[in-house]
């Protein structure tokens, strides 16, 4: 019955809203940020803050080391082979534009497939979409079976005239965590890519990409401690080596010339304009911080807090409370999304900080998914290393008062 | 700060347990409109009856949260026999109701000073669409609360048409 983080690394965790002590469920949007990450990134901006690469002075290349150590502490996290591997984004939207936008302009064709699922985030459907408007492709969607998990019965129609598979590794509002293993043995072979966003698994569980054996993967920093504004997009050098740039500017070139330009090597080419060089500070900070815990530590706290709130949440609601997702709560991560029993997400929301407790509602950026489910918008109350029980406790009293007051 | 009671009040709780109008009207010689919140996922659906200039009859259905469904429950109650020049006085002064000004943002005793009336600035009779007013100290409900008129106002411009 405890935090796994103590609650004191996190400054905001301690105030108070409408007078009562914050309980923040709102995780799988954005993780709060331990001291550890603020004071790395207030650090970089009082003692060492210049632009990178290029600068010769002392401070440029102090800020230059820092951010390229951020780059080999995301690949070591990530057990990537090489470090040039690691493309710095804004976030995993950013990272899936990428993606979809170079790899889809170099190899889409009227006619081609690219394979999504039913549960994937906006992210990883629009940039699909748009590439599909652009090249003549078209979309094909995994559906999902009643309990919430990838129906793969179907895969191999799917896969027909399949360019390119791009899945989640854990579902944003249903909180599943896919087995991968069976869609990159289908899509390798097919001799095609398949790509994961990572945005809800990297936070949660060790990610180990060469284990995986997928061609790319997306991440947020915010989602896991880090600050907004930087994300990762980590892709075989080969993959990386093979697409067109994506934005253009300085950095970005070896060379340019009155008749063109010449690419940097990667994971240069990609990395348009002055990066987030203090977000990447945060970033290691964030990773040390999570590693110290251990994530394999983080993933059984997570599932530890999802069983206790299955739990109680369906013996204190009853027939009031309708969960969506995985019933097995080891196949999940800290994301529980449900219905309150005639009161809208929206209503419960409300309700719920009034007695402060943040949880989410509406589509979490998941609409064909909600389409599925046949629920306008869901609310979502989500887990993370500084959450324990009692912050359960409180969200199921908060949900009967909720559910006593509109009913 | 605001609290639930400004947000919540029993007249909105009634409409939206007890929702007015119900239902549908054969679209033609109805005219359907329908608005969504896509932020929220909140749906309204309106059937008009417009006839020599009054609102002969109004439908609703759709679905959403209590602050959307309320205010097309009061909606439907407050236009059902109107004649449409009073309708649309009603919606402008319904959406200035709403309207967030920098004044209230800024100056929140400016308005929980004002007491419920049922005459809007602007001479309007309000009646019982007064309790819709406390959303507005809550900036992200206010499009919930305006999405029936929004969609009143394009059903009206169609059945014009």
């Amino acid at each position: 019955m405890s935090t796994l983080a103590p609650k004191s690394d996190f400054p905001l965790l301690s105030r108070e809203v409408h007078g009562k002590s914050l309980t923040y469920l709102d995780s799988a949007a954005s993780a709060q940020k331990p001291e550890q990450v603020l004071r790395a990134m207030d650090d970089a901006y009082r003692t060492y803050y210049a632009n990178v690469h290029r600068g010769v002075y002392t401070i440029a290349e102090e800020a230059t080391q820092a951010f390229e150590a951020a780059r080999r502490s995301v690949a070591r996290f990530i057990h990537a082979e090489r470090t040039s591997e690691v493309v710095f984004t804004q976030g995993t939207t950013a990272s899936m534009n990428l993606l979809s936008y170079s790899w889809g302009s170099a190899n889409l064709r009227d006619g081609d497939v690219v394979v999504i699922s039913q549960m994937e985030h906006h992210a990883n459907v629009v940039p699909w979409q748009m590439a599909c408007e652009r090249t003549g492709a078209e979309l094909a969607w995994i559906p999902i079976t009643s309990d919430g998990h990838l129906d793969l019965s179907g895969l191999e129609s799917l896969l027909q005239r399949a360019k390119v598979i791009s899945v989640t590794a854990v579902s944003n509002v249903l909180g599943t965590i896919n087995d991968l293993a069976p869609l990159v043995t289908a899509a390798h072979d097919r001799n095609i890519p398949i790509f994961v966003d990572a945005a809800q698994s990297a936070p949660h569980q060790a990610i180990d990409v060469q284990a995986l054996g997928a061609d790319a993967i997306a991440f947020s920093a915010h989602k896991l401690l880090g600050p907004t504004g930087i994300g990762v997009l980590w892709a075989r050098q080969s993959l990386l080596e093979a697409i067109p740039p994506f934005l253009g500017g300085g950095e970005m070139i070896s060379d340019v010339r009155f008749d063109g330009f010449d690419a940097a090597p990667v994971p240069h080419k990609f990395g348009a304009g002055t990066p987030p060089i203090v977000e990447a500070v945060g970033l290691r900070a964030a990773i040390d911080y999570l590693s110290a815990l251990g994530m394999d530590a983080v993933a059984d706290h997570e599932h530890r807090l999802a069983a206790y709130a299955m739990d109680r949440l369906q013996s204190e609601l009853g027939e009031r409370i309708k969960i969506f997702g995985p019933s097995n709560p080891s196949e999940r991560c800290g994301v529980i999304s449900f219905e309150l029993e005639a009161v809208h997400p929206h209503d419960v929301s409300q309700v719920l900080d009034e007695h402060g407790v943040c949880v989410r509602a509406g589509h979490h950026c998941a609409k064909p998914l909600m389409r599925i489910l046949d629920v306008p918008a869901t609310a979502r109350a989500s887990f993370y290393v500084y959450n324990e029980e009692s912050d359960i406790d409180r969200l199921v009293a908060a949900l009967d008062a909720a559910h006593r007051f509109f009913v | 700060m605001p609290g639930l009671e400004d947000l919540y009040r029993e007249i909105i709780l009634d409409h939206y347990r007890a929702p007015r109008n119900r239902g549908e009207l054969a679209s033609p010689p109805a005219v359907r409109a329908e608005g969504f919140n896509p932020l929220c996922g909140d749906e309204v659906v309106l059937y008009l009856d417009v006839e020599d200039g009054v609102v002969k009859d109004i439908k609703t259905a759709g679905r959403g949260c209590s602050i959307s469904q309320a205010s097309t429950s009061m909606l439907s109650a407050a236009v059902i026999g109107k004649p449409l020049d009073e309708v649309r006085q009603l919606t402008s002064a319904f959406k200035s109701m709403m309207s967030i000004h920098e004044s209230n943002l800024e100056n929140e005793t400016e308005t929980s000073q004002d007491e419920p009336g049922t005459v809007s600035s602007d001479g309007v009779r309000m009646g019982d669409l007064e309790a819709l007013q406390g959303v507005v100290k809550f900036p992200v409900r206010i499009k919930c609360a305006t999405l029936a008129w929004n969609t009143l106002t394009q059903g009206l411009d169609e059945a014009a048409n």
